[in-house]
């Protein structure tokens, strides 16, 4: 072995990584070409014609509730328990979605009416605008909402008037 | 009592046993385990409509068989079942139903709901249960829940909430109460739409009611004995006619009143 020169390496040294650095592109592509040869024996596979999965058109179905379109199951009459019934016309009122009567149920079923809305807004808006207002100009904001009252310019500002002697 | 109506075709072409029948005719018709339906398939270029077969009718290869006996109904466009009777009931998918909770283990209780095994309900889906929070559910108690999971091989999973986290009425529910088993049959028909039974009911006085699919109904009124005779006309009420049932309403009304 000595006498050869090179040593003769097997081929799983070859294999390792820091023999690769050494090798030749063509050595290496043999090598490769090897290991590929032997896994793809290895690999077994099924000589089989190729079976074309038949299109089903057919498609089973367990349960009932696509057949007969079934309601909530929880049921409450005369008032016994409002909670259900709320619930009732809410799980209800989404099977059908086609209804126009649908739209009708969702406002009533809103807890403030548009109306009683947009009065408590005006209220509101009014009271926070009067909160902010110095004590001077408090009158002014008031006499806007009274369109009839005399009131007094708000230009006129009180100035202090020195006694006189 | 089943009427056997022979399609003409059927005799000449089959000697076999499975009887050919053409569906449509036998929408509305009783049909026997066995029956082999045809239907007539459009044969266009790319598509085939989609056929759904529902509960009672099963596929074979590029056929359907009945395998339940029944009545057959069809939905449009293209849903056909069987209208049958039964009183054990099989969970499926989606559909919600009363359990009753048997046992704590862990992180999980379990649930009967009258099938071949119990189902699993977790505790976090309730609404609003986390780690930390635990919803309040003992032994014994009623609960109205959902099949997530529910087929021959997995054990069923019931859950409290909707996709959103929504509890949408699930969950334990009633204090008091009765709870009874009725067929299958009767509870389709007390939530159809149209339901003239529910409809006489709510005449009568203020109760409530929780049915599940699987046949279990818990009902409750005001008194023991208005929440008796609820009970008493649910049950028997399968049987009878509107005009029978029709009477022993009125009477139930004038005693009450």
């Amino acid at each position: 072995m000595a006498s050869d020169g090179t040593a003769k390496l097997s081929k799983n040294v070859l294999r390792m990584k820091f023999m690769q650095r050494g090798l030749d592109a063509e050595t290496r592509k043999q090598l490769e070409e090897e290991e590929k040869r032997i896994i793809s024996d290895e690999h077994w596979y099924l000589d089989l014609p190729e079976l074309k999965e038949k299109e089903n058109f057919i498609i089973e179905e367990r349960s009932f509730l696509p057949c007969e379109d079934l309601l909530y199951g929880r049921m409450s009459f005369k008032g016994f328990n409002p909670e259900v019934e709320k619930l009732m016309t809410l799980m209800n009122s989404q099977n059908r979605t086609e209804d126009v009567e649908e739209e009708e149920q969702n406002k009533t079923g809103v807890d403030v009416s548009d109306e009683e809305m947009a009065r408590r807004y005006e209220s509101l808006v009014g009271s926070i605008k009067r909160k902010f207002t110095k004590k001077r100009n408090r009158p002014a904001i008031q006499g806007e909402d009274n369109v009839n009252s005399n009131i007094r310019s708000p230009k006129i500002k009180k100035v202090f008037l020195k006694p006189q002697d | 009592m089943f009427l056997f109506a022979f399609h003409p075709e059927a005799n000449v072409a089959n000697s076999k046993e499975a009887m050919l029948c053409c569906v449509k005719e036998k929408i509305g018709e009783a049909v026997l385990p066995g029956d082999l339906l045809a239907f007539e398939i459009q044969k266009s270029e790319n598509k085939r409509e989609k056929l759904i077969c529902g509960p009672g009718l099963r596929r074979d290869g590029e056929d359907v068989f009945v395998c339940k006996s029944g009545i057959l109904r069809h939905k449009e466009p293209n849903l056909y079942w069987i209208d049958l009777q039964q009183r054990r009931y099989v969970p499926a998918k989606g559909e919600s139903v009363i359990g009753i909770v048997t046992a704590k283990s862990g992180d999980v209780f379990k649930v009967d709901v009258g099938g071949s095994e119990q189902a699993s309900l977790s505790y976090l889906a309730f609404e609003g249960a986390t780690k930390r929070n635990r919803p309040n559910v003992q032994v014994g108690d009623l609960v109205y829940a959902q099949f997530i999971i529910a087929n021959k091989d997995m054990e069923p999973e019931l859950v409290c909430i909707d996709s959103c986290g929504r509890a949408n009425g699930m969950g334990v529910f009633g204090a008091g109460g009765l709870l009874f088993k009725v067929s299958l049959g009767l509870v389709r028909k007390l939530l159809s739409p149209q339901s003239e039974i529910v409809k006489d009911l709510e005449k009568i006085f203020p109760f409530e009611m929780v049915i599940g699919l699987n046949g279990r109904i818990w009902v409750k009124a005001k008194t023991t004995q208005q929440t008796l005779i609820v009970a008493n006309i649910l049950e028997s009420c399968e049987n009878m006619t509107t005009e029978q049932r029709r009477s022993i309403f009125g009477r139930v009304s004038e005693n009450v009143l």
